[in-house]
């Protein structure tokens, strides 16, 4: 590849590469910003929550695992929307970097997916005196955690790096028209069946803990935007490793 | 010659190639009793407790025997060459997966619904949640096929395509598993059961709408 | 009129060609030459219209292929690698449905006669899983002979066939192309020399792809 003709090369750039080699030093200078706000947020989010805030009348401090779990919650659903929403350029538009992010984005998306069931887990065992109840939520975020397990297999299994783009795209899409249907379908089965279908929000909130809440969420925006821009990084460079500008970074 | 005349002669072709292997038939099945059978041994057989599961279980079941049979949906053509062909005919690639998926159902999905009352009686449910079960299967089998459809292009000719599949496609089957289940065991706690039905129906309309196409694109990633 | 200009093709993220061009003339044939993994069945896929060229533009009598759509297949045969035949269908079975997928219902007795021109009279009835490799590849060819194409696309045609066999394609070859259509082929041997004015591709590893040429290519 080293030996290019330099008509191959403006060719290649041109139809296959939006601009990676400008996104990549861009999303490079972003990411410490970004991480530090990220800290920072949960620093004062955290203090807020776990010093600030009062106990709960029911449920004492147990309840305060609540500013991982809604966050986490939160993401894990917001992040499969962004991936749907890049799956969709990315098959309207060819733009290569698109399905890129909609795969940087997966890892992070189950990441937050099962954090928010390790946290519903250990919010369960006192609140319920069982680690798992077949709760709506918990069993649809469940499912979501295997639709980006799904994503991420498919996407990985393939070698040929179109092909797997492609795919990942369409599989996203299919996802993000059923996710409503299996999140409606689980609610139904729950109240058919009478689960333990505890409700977070019995208790009005007070202002505080909203505040804390408002904070660990920017903060998990944060994270999960530092972390895919530095996956969509590994991901250029695994792919562009023959093109000029990589090489000339000197990282390989 | 139109669309439609392309749609009856891919049909037509799906089903004779079947005809011509009815033992693959079989072998779903079997798959299918076996499963059904498995669980009174494994849970005992106590006559309340099967009328209990029953329902989940012949669904679960059902399920898993449609799923085993997805991957034979395009590795035929693939593996032979014909999909090339299939994908070369002057007519929507969407069509021509339309008339697989068609196919497909009648010889798996069908079969298996109405096999189902056999099992049923076995499970000792009563004649309303027999006729509930069948209908359900054959309302709620094509969502199977469709979104299965799908994943079974999606993972064409990959390692492990069957168990990728069965990862993928599970998940969003999870609807289909509680209304269809749910129908019948609305039928056994005294109500009709139609509105699961008629979900189950809506949710089948939409998917066979839109599956073939979103297939057909697949099955192009496929073949490159 | 095939037209290409620019094509390019990658596979895996890395180019086998780029920047091919050239243009074929009824009556014309093409000979893609070049090593294992240069990219020769990437080029027959795209100028049969499997899959898309990331660049370029391929059209055909001045209409590019994205212009021509769905009905794209019915100006073109392609023969890949694989025969395209169910083993559970007799040569017969698989003729006729070959055709009614591609629009044309043939009579059993066109498709009868085009069997015997492909010297499997005798094997019409017969599940093809029970022939050879090279009846298989006459099985397939029946198709290319009952429906008339302008445009053929053949994988390595010769593969399978035996002495007389091989001759026989070059004469149908020959035919198609005497009757004004074009054909583009792919064969690590030398083409058989009553096909007409053939020219030859030879594309090359890693990236540069160059076209012989020959008076043919201007148009």
């Amino acid at each position: 590849m080293t030996m290019d003709t330099p008509k191959n090369k403006v060719n290649w750039h041109l139809f296959h590469y939006a601009a990676p080699s400008t996104f990549y030093p861009l999303a490079g200078k972003a990411i410490p910003w970004l991480m530090t706000l990220a800290v920072v947020l949960a620093a004062i989010g955290l203090w807020i929550g776990m010093a600030v805030a009062p106990s709960d009348a029911q449920q004492g401090d147990g309840y305060r695992i609540i500013y991982l779990h809604v966050p986490s919650s939160w993401m894990a659903m917001f992040i499969y929307i962004v991936m749907a929403f890049w799956s969709v350029i990315h098959l309207v538009w060819k733009t290569r970097l698109s399905a890129l992010m909609a795969q940087a984005l997966a890892p992070t998306g189950a990441w937050m997916a099962l954090m928010s069931l390790v946290t519903g887990a250990l919010w369960g065992k006192p609140m319920w005196g069982t680690w798992w109840v077949w709760d709506a939520r918990l069993t649809s975020m469940l499912l979501l955690f295997f639709l980006y397990l799904g994503f991420i297999a498919l996407t990985r299994s393939i070698d040929d790096p179109d092909r797997s783009d492609q795919a990942g795209s369409l599989l996203a899409i299919v996802g993000v028209f059923n996710v409503p249907v299996i999140y409606f379908s689980v609610y139904w089965w729950n109240t058919l069946h009478q689960g333990a279908s505890v409700s977070s929000k019995g208790s009005s909130m007070a202002g505080v803990m909203l505040a804390a809440m408002l904070l660990m969420s920017l903060a998990a925006w944060m994270y999960s935007i530092a972390m895919t821009l530095r996956r969509v990084r590994v991901l250029i460079l695994q792919r562009e490793a023959s093109t000029r500008w990589v090489q000339e970074l000197n990282i390989l | 010659m139109g669309v439609l005349s392309f749609f009856a002669s891919v049909l037509e072709r799906d089903v004779l190639l079947a005809w011509r292997q009815r033992g693959d038939v079989l072998l779903g099945l079997m798959f299918f009793m076996l499963v059904a059978t498995l669980f009174p041994l494994a849970v005992g057989p106590e006559p309340n407790g099967l009328l209990r599961i029953g329902p989940g279980v012949l669904w679960v079941a059902a399920l898993l025997a449609n799923l085993l049979a997805l991957p034979r949906l395009f590795h035929g053509d693939w593996i032979d060459g014909s999909l090339e062909q299939l994908l070369l005919a002057p007519y929507p690639p969407s069509m021509m997966v339309a008339a697989k998926f068609a196919a497909h159902w009648l010889v798996t999905s069908l079969p298996l619904a109405l096999a189902a009352p056999l099992l049923a009686i076995q499970y000792g449910l009563p004649l309303a949640q027999c006729l509930m079960l069948v209908a359900s299967l054959l309302v709620g089998t094509p969502i199977i096929t469709a979104l299965g459809g799908i994943g079974a292009a999606l993972t064409l000719g990959l390692r492990q395509g069957e168990v990728l599949l069965a990862l993928l496609v599970l998940p969003l089957l999870a609807p289909v598993l509680i209304f269809g289940s749910g129908a019948v065991g609305a039928v056994a706690a005294g109500q009709s059961g139609m509105a699961e039905l008629s979900l189950l129906a809506a949710m089948a309309c939409t998917s066979v709408f839109f599956a073939p196409w979103l297939a057909a694109k697949a099955l192009r990633l496929a073949i490159e | 009129m095939l037209q290409v200009q620019n094509l390019a093709a990658a596979r895996g993220g890395r180019v086998l060609f780029s920047g091919l061009s050239f243009t074929l003339l009824a009556g014309q044939c093409l000979h893609v030459q070049g090593a294992n993994g240069v990219g020769k069945t990437s080029l027959l896929k795209m100028l049969a219209g499997l899959s898309p060229s990331p660049v370029g533009r391929v059209s055909w009598q001045d209409k590019s292929y994205a212009e021509w759509g769905d009905d794209l297949g019915a100006q073109l045969h392609y023969l890949g690698h694989r025969d395209a035949l169910k083993d559970t269908l007799s040569p017969l079975e698989n003729l006729l449905i070959g055709a009614r997928l591609h629009g044309v219902r043939l009579t059993e007795h066109t498709a009868l006669q085009v069997l015997q021109r492909v010297g499997l009279a005798c094997h019409a009835d017969l599940p093809v899983r029970q022939l050879s490799q090279g009846q298989k590849r006459r099985a397939t060819l029946a198709r290319c002979l009952a429906l008339p194409r302008p445009i053929w696309i053949m994988d390595e045609p010769w593969v399978g066939l035996d002495l007389a066999g091989q001759a026989e394609l070059g004469a149908w070859i020959a035919a198609h192309l005497n009757s004004g259509g074009i054909a583009i082929l792919t064969s690590h041997q030398l083409l058989p020399e009553q096909i007409p004015s053939v020219s030859i591709l030879a594309l090359h590893a890693p990236n540069a792809a160059t076209a012989v040429p020959e008076a043919a290519w201007a148009c």
